[in-house]
C-alpha cells in the first residue's frame, strides 16, 4: 500500500510535492479499539483515518475519554488497535516504537534522579554514546532554559519545569515522531503560554512531527497545522481544521488574527455538540 | 536566564517562565547547622522525654518500695550489674547480634529475590506465595523447639528462626514496592527500547526501595525476637541464655539487665536501618523530612 503510493508518484504539485514522495510519518487506516472487561465492553476508538505528514504538527481535541490517549498509545505501539492499520514511516506498528518520543500527561520523572539524569536516562536505556548524549541534552537544557537546575530533583522542580525535562527527555534521542499527551495540563494559564511559545521554537527548529493531545483550544490552535476534532465514546474524527496560520507566530499576534478566532470558534462549536448529555457518561 | 529570547515583537518575557524563575536552585539554600540542630531537637525530645518519664516511673515505683526489689529492681541495681558484668553481657550480646544479622541479612537475600521471582512470573507467583503465607501462618515459636532437634544447639537454629521471622516483612514489602510502579513508567521504558533487565535495574527496582526499606525495618526487630526465641528453646550463649538462666536463678537485676540490652540492640539495629535509608535514598528522606515516623 504504502509502496504503491511511493513508487507511483503524483504529478508534480507545486506546493505539496516533497510531502507526497515520502510515506506519511503517522498513517491511521480505519482504526476501532475496544476494551472488554468483565463488567462491559467499551469502544474506544473507531472508524479513525488519520495521515499526518512528516514534520507536520497535529492536535488532537476532544471531549473527556473520546479515545485521545488510547490513539497516541496505538501511534507508540503501546496497544494493538482492534481492527485497521497503523504506520509508521510506512511499517506496520506492531510492538512498542522506538523510534518515538513520548510525553506523558504527568511528568513520570524518576525522583531520585536529577533533571539532567532523567534527561539522559533516554539514553542509557537505549545504550547512546555517552559523550554525545551529554552533548545533547545539555542543548536541550539550555534550549528549554533549564540551565542551573540540572541537578535538582524533581521534586525540587516546579510542575513547569518538569514539564519542560520530561520534554528535553522526549527529545534527546531526536525522534521523527514526537507524541504528546496533554503535556501542559497541570501548568498555570501564563507558564502554560510560554511552555507553546518554546514548544512551537522547538518544533520549528527541529523539524519532528508531532502529535499533541490537548483540552486547551487556544493551545491547538496556536501550535498546529491542523486541528482534529474528536467525539465522545466511541471515538471518532468529527472534522479536521486547517486554520492556515503563518508558519511565524508571534503569540499575541497570532491569538489576536481572524484566522485563530474562526478556528477556535469552530472548535468550540463542534466540542460543545459532542458533549454527551450528562446522563449518558455510563 | 541562559535561554534566547526569540527575536519576536512580542511581550514575551524573556526570562525562563514564571515558575522557574533565574535565582539560584532551592536546593542549595538548606537550612543552616544552627537550624537543623535545633530541628533534629525539635524531633527528638518528645520520645526522649517519654523516656526519662518512664525511666523516672520505673524509679519511683522501686524506691518507694511498692513492688519487693526481687520482683522489680531499682535501675540503679540494673545498670550495677550491667556495669559489674558487663564483659559477660558484652560476650552473650554479641552472640546474638551476630545471629540477628546473619539471620537478618538472610532473610533480605531471599525476600528479595523470591519477590523479584514472583512480580516477574506470575506462575511462580502462584506457586509460591499460598507457600509463603503457610509458613508465615505457622507460629515460628512453636516450631523453634524442632530445629533444635534437627540442627542441634549451634547458632544455625537461631538464625534460621531469625530468618523465617524476618523473611515474610521483607517478601511483601518488596512485591509491594515492584508492584507499585506506575504503568506509565513501565511504557515509557517500552518506547525507549529497553528490555526487562534494563527497565528493572534503572526504573523497578530503585522505586521499589522505599517500599522495601519499610519493610527492612520491621524485619530487623523482628529478627533480633526470632534468636533470641532460638536461644530460649536451647542454648548455652547468647542473651536469650542469658535471661532463661537469670530467671532459673531468681536473678531479676540480671534479667532486667538482659532485657535492656536485647531493646537497646534492636533501637540500635532498627537506627542503622533507618541511617541506612537516608543515605541510599536521599530522594525519599528529604521528601518526607517533615514526617514525624522519622525517630533520628
Ligand atoms: N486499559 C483500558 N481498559 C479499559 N478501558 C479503557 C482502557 N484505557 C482506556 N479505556 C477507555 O477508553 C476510553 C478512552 O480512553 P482515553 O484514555 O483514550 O481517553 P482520553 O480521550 O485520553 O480522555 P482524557 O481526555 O480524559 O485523557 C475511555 O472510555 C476509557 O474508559
Ligand atoms: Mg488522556
Amino acid at each position: 500500500m504504502s509502496v504503491a503510493e511511493e513508487t507511483v508518484g503524483k504529478p508534480v504539485m507545486v506546493e505539496s510535492a516533497p510531502r507526497q514522495a515520502q510515506p506519511a510519518a503517522v498513517d491511521v487506516k480505519d482504526v476501532a479499539v475496544r476494551f472488554r472487561s468483565k463488567k462491559r465492553d467499551v469502544t474506544a476508538l473507531e472508524r479513525i483515518d488519520l495521515s499526518v505528514p512528516m514534520g507536520e504538527f497535529v492536535s488532537l481535541v476532544g471531549p473527556s475519554g473520546c479515545g485521545k490517549s488510547t490513539l497516541l498509545k496505538l501511534v507508540a505501539g503501546l496497544l494493538k488497535p482492534s481492527s485497521g492499520t497503523v504506520r509508521l514511516h510506512g511499517d506496520p506498528v506492531t510492538g512498542p516504537r522506538h523510534d518515538i518520543g513520548y510525553v506523558f500527561q504527568r511528568a513520570a520523572l524518576l525522583e531520585w534522579r536529577s533533571a539532567r539524569r532523567n534527561i539522559l536516562l533516554q539514553a542509557e536505556m537505549r545504550g547512546m554514546p555517552a559523550d554525545r548524549a551529554r552533548r545533547r541534552a545539555d542543548e536541550l537544557i539550555a534550549m528549554t532554559g533549564l540551565r542551573g537546575f540540572e541537578e535538582a530533583l524533581p521534586h525540587e522542580l516546579s510542575g513547569g519545569m518538569q514539564q519542560r525535562v520530561s520534554l528535553c527527555r522526549a527529545l534527546l534521542h531526536e525522534p521523527p515522531v514526537l507524541l504528546m499527551d496533554e503535556p501542559f495540563g497541570a501548568l498555570d494559564a501564563l507558564t502554560r503560554e510560554q511552555m507553546n511559545i518554546e514548544l512551537r521554537r522547538i518544533w520549528r527548529e527541529t523539524g519532528t512531527t508531532v502529535l499533541l493531545v490537548t483540552h486547551s483550544i487556544a493551545e491547538a490552535v496556536y501550535l498546529a497545522d491542523r486541528i482534529v476534532v474528536m467525539s465522545a465514546r466511541p471515538g471518532t474524527i468529527t472534522e479536521v481544521i486547517e486554520p492556515g496560520l503563518p508558519a511565524e507566530r508571534d503569540y499575541t499576534e497570532t491569538v489576536g488574527r481572524p484566522e485563530f478566532a474562526h478556528a477556535t470558534a469552530r472548535i468550540r462549536r463542534l466540542l460543545g455538540s459532542a458533549a454527551p448529555p450528562p446522563d449518558a457518561a455510563e | 536566564m541562559s535561554r534566547q529570547t526569540p527575536s519576536t515583537t512580542a511581550p514575551v518575557p524573556g526570562a525562563p517562565s514564571g515558575t522557574g524563575g533565574p535565582d539560584t536552585p532551592a536546593r542549595r539554600a538548606g537550612p543552616g547547622a544552627g537550624e537543623r540542630l535545633a530541628a533534629a531537637a525539635e524531633r527528638t525530645w518528645r520520645p526522649v522525654a517519654l523516656l526519662a518519664a518512664c525511666l523516672a516511673a520505673w524509679w519511683a515505683v522501686s524506691a518507694a518500695r511498692l513492688v519487693e526489689p526481687y520482683l522489680v529492681p531499682s535501675p540503679g541495681t540494673t545498670l550495677q550489674v550491667v556495669r559489674d558484668r558487663a564483659g559477660y553481657l558484652l560476650e552473650h550480646s554479641w552472640v546474638t547480634t551476630y545471629e540477628t544479622l546473619l539471620g537478618f541479612a538472610i532473610a533480605v537475600v531471599l525476600g528479595v529475590l523470591s519477590a523479584v521471582l514472583m512480580v516477574h512470573s506470575a506462575e511462580l507467583e502462584k506457586t509460591l506465595y499460598p507457600v509463603l503465607l503457610f509458613a508465615q501462618v505457622i507460629p515460628k515459636i512453636a516450631i523453634a523447639p524442632l530445629f533444635v532437634v534437627w540442627l542441634g544447639f549451634g547458632i544455625t537454629p537461631k538464625i534460621v528462626v531469625a530468618v523465617l521471622i524476618a523473611f515474610f516483612p521483607v517478601v511483601i514489602s518488596m512485591v509491594t514496592g515492584l508492584k507499585s510502579i506506575d504503568p506509565e513508567m513501565l511504557e515509557l521504558s517500552a518506547t525507549m527500547g529497553a528490555g526487562p533487565w534494563r527497565t528493572f535495574a534503572k526504573i523497578r527496582f530503585p522505586a521499589s526501595l522505599p517500599h522495601l526499606f519499610a519493610g527492612l525495618k520491621v524485619a530487623v526487630t523482628l529478627a533480633v525476637t526470632g534468636a533470641v526465641v532460638g536461644e530460649f528453646v536451647g542454648a548455652n550463649e547468647g542473651l536469650g541464655y542469658v535471661i532463661l538462666q537469670a530467671n532459673g536463678n531468681l536473678d531479676t537485676p540480671m534479667l532486667f539487665a538482659g532485657l535492656l540490652i536485647m531493646s537497646l540492640l534492636g533501637v540500635v539495629l532498627f537506627a542503622l536501618v533507618e541511617l541506612a535509608e537516608k543515605v541510599l535514598l536521599p530522594w525519599h528522606a528529604s521528601r518526607r523530612a517533615d514526617s514525624v515516623t522519622t525517630t533520628l
